[in-house]
């Protein structure tokens, strides 16, 4: 009874990826595809939950659904919006224009190539002895490495190269997203409802993000998402029309974005002078090490993405700063009076940053 | 008890499948915005008989993080820009 | 005794997420819709998270539970208000 009915159940989880899929590919508004694409994004953390990948299912909730979610959506702001109303059939011209359909083809050939390879690697997989697995070798080394999540043993002990990569590659991200210019200009105050939201949701996804960070050495977690989530919450916060949004200011951004890579570097080359190979954490230490480069990389994981959201690099705010209490504020930025002028929302941009990055140096 | 469970998932992403329909087919943006909602509330149903029923209590973390972004994303979506440069 | 009484939420939670599922499908424009998937959505959690929380037995993890309740009630109450009132905003403007 139970696996016929996890074998439909797993039916009807594929079909509704394949369906959203479908849907957000077959469309020709950017929006709507948006958010069939965010939709398929949350049924896929499902789907990983379903396979037992419960650190996948939290950077896909995290990630894939919630963040990329709202980059695209900024992004696809940037068209011009169409003339018609939703409602009506656009006509979707095609483009038949022999360099498009060219391109077109070749795309959707090395599509169908890289899906072919990743089958033929799955099966390749499955044929496997289960002593030569990574799993079987992660779960006897797992004793010296520090931490009892085999994912983040891997992550950040047994594969810790990939992960320094990985963080360049984001500070890379960056540099990109500086070269853009100025950000995107942001969003209206907050009404009412959403300040409400706003105010015990920031403070909520910034706790879940200390506490997956913690979490992730003994259980799903990790850097990433705890990183994902507190970009939600920077997300958040210019969504609510906050215009620094916990941002540092300056020299101190720099500082952040570049943490990841830099306590990476830092242990590393420490280790290096202590005679240890680069990167090869002493088995009594190793537990703290993996936290310290934990909480770095969170703080430049967020920061990244929030840069991302943003689109370019962040403005100083127009006034002087104020003194006063941060959470008044914040509440003064969120209220609707503070709708009638801009700059209302530039008061407290060094209060929360502070509050932000105190709380999170703290970890 | 398990097989209550595992009837409650499939009754759950049986919901979510019906749901889907509407948010393919339906004719407005907002339509699809529902999509949020009804992932985000099935999906948190779904995840919490999951890790009770496959024994993996991360599932819990999972249907968190996916609540309150799905709040997110709601919010992404109805967010209103500024029109002028004027930040 | 538990298992029963658990056993029980859990199926009328259900029901109100079918249900609630139904009206999505069946209800004429944006805004009934937006009732159903909300309203029963929200209860049918609810009473799921209670038949949950009844099986554990643990009360951290219940507690969690309950916890993640009250803030999909919350995070949904405000979605829902802010897609209906986007929605509202398009249809006056075109």
């Amino acid at each position: 009874m139970t696996t016929s009915a996890m074998l439909i159940l797993d039916i009807l989880m594929v079909l509704s990826l394949l369906s959203l899929a479908a849907a957000a590919l077959a469309t020709s508004d950017a929006r709507r595809s948006v958010i069939l694409f965010m939709a398929f994004g949350l049924v896929l953390a499902l789907a990983w939950a379903r396979l037992q990948a419960p650190d996948v299912a939290l950077a896909e909730a995290a990630i894939g659904a919630g963040l990329s979610g709202a980059l695209l959506l900024a992004a696809v702001r940037e068209q011009p919006r169409p003339a018609l109303p939703d409602d009506t059939k656009t006509v979707h011209h095609r483009d038949h224009s022999s360099p498009k359909l060219l391109l077109e083809w070749t795309v959707t050939l090395l599509c169908i190539v890289v899906a072919g390879v990743l089958a033929w690697a799955l099966a390749q997989a499955f044929d496997r002895a289960p002593q030569d697995t990574l799993a079987q070798a992660v779960n006897e080394n797992l004793a010296t490495s520090g931490v009892s999540n085999p994912v983040t043993a891997v992550l950040l002990n047994f594969r810790a190269y990939d992960t320094l990569l990985e963080l360049a590659v984001l500070l890379t991200a960056v540099l990109g997203i500086f070269a853009l210019g100025p950000a995107r200009p942001g969003y209206r105050a907050a009404g009412p409802v959403f300040g409400g939201l706003v105010h015990w949701l920031v403070p909520v996804l910034i706790l879940t993000a200390a506490y997956l960070l913690w979490v992730g050495a003994h259980a799903p977690g990790g850097a990433f998402q705890a990183g994902a989530t507190l970009a939600a919450a920077g997300v958040v916060l210019r969504l609510a029309g906050q215009r620094t949004v916990g941002l540092p200011q300056g020299r101190t951004l720099y500082l952040v974005v570049a943490a990841g890579v830099g306590m990476f570097l830092v242990v590393g080359l420490s280790l290096l002078l202590l005679g240890r190979p680069f990167l090869g954490y002493p088995p009594a230490w190793a537990g703290g090490l993996i936290l310290l480069i934990e909480t770095a990389a969170m703080l430049a994981i967020a920061a990244t993405l929030v840069l991302a959201f943003l689109g370019g690099r962040p403005q100083p705010p127009r006034t002087n700063v104020t003194g006063g209490k941060p959470l008044a504020t914040l509440i003064s930025t969120l209220s609707p009076r503070s709708r009638q002028g801009l700059s209302g929302a530039d008061a407290p941009g060094a209060e929360p940053h502070k509050h932000f990055s105190e709380d999170n140096s703290q970890c | 008890m398990p097989e209550l469970l595992a009837v409650s998932a499939l009754a759950l992403i049986l919901s979510l499948f019906l749901g889907l329909l509407r948010v393919v087919r339906g004719p407005g943006a907002g339509d699809r915005m529902l999509a949020m909602q009804l992932i985000g509330t099935t999906g948190v149903g779904l995840l919490l008989l999951l890790s009770l029923l496959l024994d993996q209590t991360a599932l819990i973390d999972v249907a968190l993080i996916l609540a309150l972004l799905a709040a997110v994303a709601a919010a992404a979506f109805t967010g209103q820009e500024l029109e002028t440069g004027d930040d | 005794m538990i298992e029963i009484m658990s056993s029980l939420l859990i199926v009328s939670g259900l029901g109100f997420y079918l249900a609630g599922s139904i009206g999505l499908l069946r209800l004429p424009d944006l805004y009934s819709r937006l009732h159903a998937l909300t309203k029963a959505d929200n209860l049918g959690l609810g009473l799921l998270t209670g038949g949950l929380a009844l099986y554990t037995q643990d009360l951290l993890i219940a507690l969690k539970l309950v916890l993640i309740w009250l803030a999909v009630l919350a995070a949904s109450a405000a979605s829902a208000h802010l897609i209906a009132q986007h929605a509202r905003r398009r249809e006056t403007q075109s």
